[in-house]
């Protein structure tokens, strides 16, 4: 299990703008009637994102009261699911996986990349406090090993140095470019391709 | 290898794009309503004659699942979830399902729903896959627009809504009970089974449970025959499968091929080879993390597929292939494989909760060669403990890696673990003892 604490400085109030408001209603609507508290998972990510990436603790009080359940069950999910940050991560959150079809092609390097560009320590906001990094368990891109996950964005096929040029480009805020830095076509084997190509040649 | 015309996932690498005009023109959705219109028995009977076992990593027969669901709907509406929480290390063959074939995937959702008189799918992808289940909502709401599901999905009179639910990061979510109340808005901890879901599921009402891969071969296997299917692979081991090849490898890759495929040709004919030659390969973990891994000696010769890997004390699982070479150290690599169950453990079961962080330190003191000669037998003995004392597998997937390490590797655990404690006395108190009862005994 993974051990998650919300953060000491917590904002006292929290509300959805219009947008997120639309959508909560509309995710809301997905599921049976009565049965509206399937939809915390998917309101807690609204409010991730309306938030600067994470959750403050009004957020899931707010959460309960608009899903109409105790509060206590919404921070049951919160504190359950890893994906929810309960203290600032700052505007780019970089998740490195370490997991070991990742750690046998070197994911150890990204660390010390993510250690030498943002900050010392995992979840540690960086100098400016615009990003932070963490180790994370597999996210399911094993063929691209290593790789690490930028908010949504997966970043594949990496090593120290295209891990450096990445983290540089987001100290200066902006979004780098997701996908394979080896610069292959999605999943199929570099160089070797061996099925379907009569569509490859197509 | 397998003949390209017998690939059910032609654009697995995006050559022809994923968006609905490129799926028709490869021939997704062309006679949905005539394939439906031959009713339920048919299209459970050619699911169960083309031996199709789900690819999610249990390999239960997919025809009989289906046949689980109450032929009557009475009060309660049947439901039907996908299984898209792809997380076992090792494995992302989903997700290339997600964003390139999308099509297949809800074509089959159509036709799954139907079998199993499910009106409403939920969909539950992984959360950290948020790029990939957009490109999906874009493919059902194509399907919605174009009236292929929706009120009178394709003509056939059937009413389907697809909706998609995204997780959290939670591996155990992958549990389909856990799956179950993670969508009913709880934390993702697994039930009791039975009362099993085809009849007690997702809000007590029936519901059917299959991996994304099972779902979207069924559309194929329906217009090509069961019987075509059934020619591939192996009696009870048949049809086409996506191996995903990654750790130690020249090219690492996702590749569709038959099932019982030697493992040498998946390595070295789509994969390029082990890194160093094959004579530099340690072993293979052959289905996903949770698989004991197969030594060097057995690779030679092993095919792939669900009984042949149970013959070898392992499982075909997701048909994860890692790859690990001599250049790694085999103890440090299962000592993260423990770390990752440790993280994942959902905590509700003592023995897994416990054990999994036992298990993990007690193989990180084993890659420093800081254990005692004693704790190679107590470890082998906690995956016994946690093996088969939950409620869900996740104590098997846990104990079953360190147990296939044992198997193989004892003896280099031995040679790295020489040390022998100077006290002696406490030797044969069992360990599942609580110590302060001990220390006041003493």
């Amino acid at each position: 299990m993974s051990l998650k604490r919300p953060a000491k400085e917590q904002p006292e109030n929290f509300e959805f703008n219009s947008s997120s408001l639309d959508m909560a209603n509309k995710i809301i609507a997905k599921y049976p009637k009565g049965k509206q508290q399937s939809a915390v998972m998917a309101l807690l990510y609204i409010a991730q994102r309306q938030n600067n990436n994470w959750i403050p603790l009004v957020a899931m009080k707010y959460i309960a009261k608009i899903l109409d359940m105790p509060y206590i069950k919404v921070y049951e999910v919160a504190t359950f699911y890893s994906m929810y940050n309960l203290s600032p991560v700052g505007k780019f959150f970089v998740q490195v996986c370490t997991t070991t079809p990742c750690m046998i092609r070197g994911a150890n390097k990204l660390v010390e990349a993510c250690k030498e560009k943002i900050s010392e320590n995992e979840s540690e906001l960086s100098p400016d406090k615009s990003c932070s990094w963490m180790e994370v368990e597999c996210l399911g891109a094993c063929v691209n090993a290593p790789m690490m996950q930028i908010n949504d964005e997966y970043y594949e096929d990496l090593n120290k140095e295209k891990t450096l040029e990445i983290l540089d480009k987001i100290l200066k805020g902006d979004t780098p470019k997701p996908g394979s830095y080896r610069g292959r076509v999605n999943n199929e084997p570099e160089n070797n391709r061996k099925t379907l190509m009569e569509l490859k040649n197509a | 290898m397998l003949n390209d015309k017998d690939r059910i996932f032609q654009n697995l690498y995006n050559d022809l794009g994923s968006d609905i005009i490129s799926a028709q023109k490869r021939g997704d959705w062309v006679n949905t309503k005539e394939i439906i219109s031959k009713g339920r028995d048919w299209i459970i009977n050619e699911v169960k004659e083309s031996q199709l076992r789900g690819r999610g990593g249990a390999g239960f027969p997919t025809g009989l699942k289906w046949s689980f669901a109450p032929k009557e709907v009475g009060s309660r509406p049947h439901y039907l979830v996908i299984n898209a929480d792809e997380s076992e290390p090792g494995t992302c063959k989903d997700r290339d399902i997600l964003r390139f074939e999308p099509h297949k995937l809800i074509e089959g959702c159509l036709i799954a729903s139907y079998a199993v008189q499910a009106h409403v799918c939920y969909i539950y992808i992984r959360g950290e896959y948020y790029v990939d289940g957009q490109k999906l909502q874009v493919a059902v709401d194509d399907a919605y627009e174009k009236k292929l599901i929706g009120k009178n999905a394709s003509g056939t009179g059937w009413d389907l809504d697809i909706y998609i639910h995204y997780g959290a990061g939670a591996y155990i979510c992958g549990e389909e009970t856990a799956l179950l109340e993670s969508i009913e808005g709880n934390k993702g901890q697994p039930r009791l089974k039975p009362p099993f879901p085809a009849l007690i599921g997702l809000y007590g009402c029936p519901t059917i449970i299959n991996n994304v891969e099972t779902i979207a071969v069924v559309p194929t296997i329906l217009r090509r025959g069961g019987k075509w299917f059934a020619s591939l692979g192996r009696e009870k081991n048949t049809g086409t499968k996506i191996f995903c090849i990654s750790g130690n490898v020249n090219s690492p890759c996702n590749v569709e091929e038959e099932m019982n495929i030697p493992l040498k040709e998946l390595i070295e004919v789509h994969a390029g080879g082990v890194v160093g030659g094959w004579d530099n390969l340690l072993a293979v973990i052959p289905g996903g993390s949770s698989m004991p891994l197969i030594p060097k000696e057995k690779c030679e010769t092993l095919t792939m597929d669900f009984d042949s890997l149970v013959a070898e004390k392992s499982g075909l699982g997701t048909a994860g292939v890692v790859v690990i070479n001599k250049d790694q150290d085999i103890i440090k690599c299962m000592a993260r494989i423990a770390r990752f169950y440790k993280h994942e453990s959902c905590g509700q079961c003592t023995p897994c909760r416990e054990g999994s962080g036992w298990m993990w330190r007690m193989l990180e003191r084993m890659a420093k060669g800081e254990a005692s000669k004693d704790e190679i037998e107590m470890l082998g003995d906690v995956t016994k403990q946690i093996e088969g004392h939950t409620i869900c597998a996740f104590g098997e997937g846990s104990s079953w890696p360190v147990q296939g390490l044992l198997r193989h590797f004892k003896d280099e655990i031995k040679k790295r673990n020489k040390f022998d404690p100077v006290i002696k006395e406490n030797k044969n108190i069992p360990y599942l003892v609580d110590q302060h009862l001990l220390d006041k005994n003493a």
